[in-house]
């Protein structure tokens, strides 16, 4: 076994060529999970209110857009916003930006589910007593609904982000200078490793998703005691 | 905006044949891959609820350590890693196989049976367990019991998620182009790479995964709708 490969890149795998050059591996991978995670909350939370609308014109258009993403593999939505850039702008975007817009647009349609499901979650009366007490719509959904049910939806999130995270994996092949790039060209300038190179790169996924799982399910259990329910 | 496009170029004549041939794949491997990851997720959900701490921790690692890392990652390791944990036999048989499809169908499998374990689990922890009570009760053992009286209900119950995880898997089965099998987004990249039109090519074949998807949909729907309400507990 050739150990010393691993343990000669490790800072390598976890930043990059950072404080020298670009940042890279492990951290490039979470900031691009945090950046994507935090632009899809904005275009989600569009979509699913949009979806509950009861108006026709706003409905179809966020129907539409989340079940094409859903349906949609990941990898595919990053070749083709690659591909489509061209096109509108007439030169290609930096590969970063490319898979970050992929990675938006692809969990903005995954968080947009979350938004839906959490808003009919909550018991119809708290609707129904805000609209009663003289709120309109917007207002009830702003200052009574939408705060209980973001509360609630943070495990989701959390959930939502791990994936993220792991998909963020995906960008290497755009040429992204994430973990799984780092990885491949260490295994490429080297070749005598791989089984050590794609197990250390797994179990660094894992430590950084674990951790975030292990947090969601007690997060989960923690604001499942304060929840309004139907009685 | 100077673009041409060139719709008929990608879906017809050589490059329309290359979108089927790579369709064809992925329906091959993800066919492949949903058997194989049904058998083995069914395998380590039982090995969960044996109640022989050593067999549940391992089951209860299995799934944790494959949900929680990359597939790609998975991918790669067992396309250019495994080699020291395969017996000597088996990788001379393997080597003489397709061995891109071969690893492309492993990952797969391991990766979508970590998930399918928890949805088998969610479906056996909703059968009351008097069932399983009852079924010792009269004889049979811990595996007959599971065989006839559990597995048979908890799998009607699970039907509506396991279809989604397969969906999942037809959608995930497009990462294994990264290590050169030639299925459906292989084929779209192939075909970019031949005509530089790889905005129509990637349209096509994003309308052919959203197709898969739509009538997998529409499948859970009806099974929903005939099926599942006539099922009572």
């Amino acid at each position: 076994m050739h150990w010393d490969v691993v343990y000669n890149n490790l800072d390598y795998f976890l930043w990059g060529a950072f404080p020298k050059g670009p940042l890279g591996g492990l951290a490039m991978s979470i900031v691009l999970a945090l950046l994507g995670i935090f632009g899809a909350f904005w275009i989600g939370l569009a979509a699913g209110l949009m979806r509950l609308s009861r108006n026709g014109f706003v409905r179809w258009p966020a129907t539409v857009y989340i079940e094409v993403v859903r349906g949609t593999p990941l990898l595919m939505l990053i070749f083709w916003f690659y591909f489509l850039a061209p096109i509108l702008f007439g030169h290609t975007l930096p590969a970063a930006e490319s898979a970050l817009t992929s990675f938006i647009v692809f969990t903005g349609a995954y968080v947009a589910e979350i938004v839906r499901a959490g808003v009919l979650s909550l018991p119809r009366g708290q609707m129904e007593a805000a609209r009663g007490s003289g709120l309109s719509h917007v207002q009830a959904m702003s200052h009574v609904i939408l705060p209980q049910s973001l509360r609630n939806m943070i495990p989701s999130f959390v959930n939502q982000f791990v994936s993220l995270t792991k998909d963020t994996s995906l960008a290497y092949i755009i040429g992204v200078d994430e973990l799984m790039r780092n990885a491949t060209q260490v295994n490429n300038r080297t070749y005598n490793a791989p089984t050590e190179i794609f197990i250390t790169v797994a179990v660094l996924y894992f430590i950084v998703c674990f951790a975030l799982t292990s947090f969601s399910r007690r997060l989960e259990k923690h604001i499942m005691r304060y929840q309004a329910r139907n009685r | 905006m100077n673009y041409q496009f060139n719709w008929k170029l990608v879906l017809t004549g050589e490059y329309g044949q290359w979108l089927l041939d790579g369709l064809s794949v992925t329906l091959q491997i993800s066919a492949m891959s949903i058997v194989f990851s049904l058998l083995l997720g069914t395998i380590v959900t039982v090995l969960r609820l044996t109640r022989v701490k050593p067999l549940e921790w391992l089951s209860l690692a299995y799934t944790e350590f494959f949900r929680n890392t990359p597939l790609v990652v998975q991918i790669f390791f067992w396309y250019f890693g495994s080699d020291p944990f395969l017996p000597g036999f088996f990788k001379e048989w393997l080597y003489q196989q397709n061995i891109e499809f071969a690893a492309g169908v492993i990952a797969l499998t391991v990766y979508t049976s970590a998930f399918i374990a928890e949805e088998i689990r969610a479906g056996i922890l909703s059968i009351p367990k008097t069932q399983l009570e009852a079924s010792r009760a009269s004889g049979l053992s811990f595996l007959q019991a599971m065989g006839y009286v559990i597995l048979p209900q908890a799998f009607r119950i699970i039907v509506p998620p396991l279809i989604s995880q397969f969906l999942n898997l037809i959608k995930n089965s497009s990462m294994v182009m990264t290590i050169g099998v030639a299925e459906l987004t292989y084929m779209a990249r192939q075909i970019e790479a031949h005509t530089f039109h790889g905005f129509e090519a990637f349209t096509a074949s994003t309308v052919i995964y959203i197709c898969i998807s739509l009538v997998v949909s529409f499948a859970i729907t009806l099974y929903d709708k005939h099926f599942l309400r006539r099922v009572r507990y």
